[in-house]
């Protein structure tokens, strides 16, 4: 494919009074990883929900792979989060009655994979993320470096053309997070998925191909006179 | 012994070269960018050296000191490149006065440095600090300097952070220790940004 894989088209989003986006546009490359910096408040986390299809905003176009989808229906949405996306969040968000194997394992057998051959691809995962140890252990028996490890390994299993990932790195400490950021980042590249990261940390930034910025629902711009 | 480079003479030989050396890197950042800013404070209106001398010191004096010698110096510079120009001479209880103007070259070299991102060194927060003074007073973006030094920045992080990527310890270490001022220089301008409405304020 050429051209963006994924295109947010000036688009604007209130809640209530509150005005979280205004005229942002941002285009994500098939493969690239991209990180939207900025303030609290300054919009990336909603910009990252409007591109996955989670929120539908007021004016304005999201386009994946060349159509609309920000006009699609609910049912239809959720199925190109299944097939096509991954998410990582700052908690894990991993389920808490299930292993990190089972965890792992789930988004395979939601597409209708067998238990047995998810469970071995999972099992994969987790060793290449280096939480092999981990995998009869549930949520609340890991630490915090884990949990998003075994959620990085849930994100990219399915092979998911985009990897949504908001402030991944948010809850661990600066050693932790830029191995998480390191291991995520080089899994996405192997395997081609493109990545669209939140982070409010230039550091965590840093790991992407490209950074912009937002502050008041916009992306900020180059000086005009230079 | 007094003399040798070993001895007690030595020591004192190494430490005056190491207070040399850090006075006129000193100098050399200071005279780095006072061409620029002197072209930045002329430029709302004609005025004489005395007169720069003394805004230049009211506003950035503390951090980056110059001397008299040193403004009229780099005004003969700038006359001569034709950055400003000679608009009259007046005598007010002492000495002729030379009052300067920006000519349309200075406004040209003035915004060029305006726009240009620093490379990051200890000095780069006063830098950045005076070209946002600078373009608050003119009336420019200066939130649009920010954002092209926080670009320039984050190009350099990459760069440091692909360079870890299989790197041994020290080399890791040693690029760490960069991308974590880098850091400190970003976290700077993102409060500076947040709070230029304030600032322009306190400066009219």
């Amino acid at each position: 494919m050429t051209g963006p894989l994924l295109v947010a088209d000036d688009l604007h989003l209130a809640f209530g009074p509150t005005r979280a986006l205004a005229g942002a546009s941002v285009e994500v490359a098939p493969g690239e990883v991209l990180a939207l910096l900025g303030p609290s408040g300054s919009g990336k986390s909603t910009l990252l929900h409007c591109l996955a299809g989670i929120l539908t905003p007021d004016r304005g176009e999201v386009r994946y792979r060349g159509t609309r989808l920000d006009d699609r229906s609910d049912e239809a949405r959720s199925r190109l989060r299944r097939n096509d996306f991954g998410f990582v969040f700052q908690f894990g968000s991993l389920v808490p009655e299930l292993t990190a194997l089972a965890n792992v394992a789930l988004p395979l057998q939601l597409t209708g994979a067998r238990r047995r051959a998810a469970e071995e691809q999972a099992r994969s995962w987790l060793e290449r993320l280096g939480v092999a140890d981990v995998a009869g252990k549930r949520p609340g028996e890991m630490s915090g470096g884990q949990g998003q490890r075994v959620a990085v390994a849930r994100a990219l299993i399915g092979g998911p053309r985009v990897v949504f990932a908001d402030e991944p790195t948010g809850a661990l400490d600066s050693l932790n997070g830029e191995l998480v950021m390191e291991e995520f980042t080089a899994a996405a590249r192997d395997q081609g998925s493109s990545v669209v990261l939140v982070t409010h940390e230039t550091r965590v930034a840093a790991y992407a191909d490209r950074s912009v910025v937002l502050r008041d629902g916009r992306l900020t711009a180059a000086p005009a006179w230079a | 012994m007094t003399g040798g480079i070993r001895g007690p003479g030595g020591r004192v030989r190494r430490a005056r070269r190491a207070l040399l050396t850090r006075l006129a890197t000193r100098c050399l950042v200071t005279a780095m960018a006072l061409p620029q800013t002197l072209l930045g404070l002329l430029e709302p209106a004609p005025r004489h050296g005395y007169d720069l001398k003394r805004e230049y010191d009211a506003r950035f004096g503390e951090q980056r000191p110059v001397k008299s010698a040193q403004v009229y110096a780099t005004l003969g510079r700038l006359l001569r490149d034709g950055d400003i120009t000679v608009v009259g001479t007046e005598r007010v209880d002492g000495p002729d006065r030379t009052s300067y103007a920006l000519s349309a070259e200075g406004v040209t070299h003035l915004e060029r440095w305006l726009a240009e991102p620093e490379p990051s060194t200890a000095h780069l927060q006063s830098e950045v600090y005076v070209k946002v003074v600078l373009a608050l007073r003119s009336g420019r973006p200066a939130e649009q300097i920010l954002d092209a030094q926080r670009d320039a920045h984050l190009g350099v992080m990459r760069g440091l952070t692909a360079r870890k990527r299989g790197a041994d310890l020290p080399t890791t270490l040693a690029c760490d220790f960069t991308l974590f001022h880098l850091e400190a220089d970003l976290r700077w301008i993102e409060h500076t940004a947040a709070r230029l409405h304030r600032l322009a304020e306190e400066l009219s």
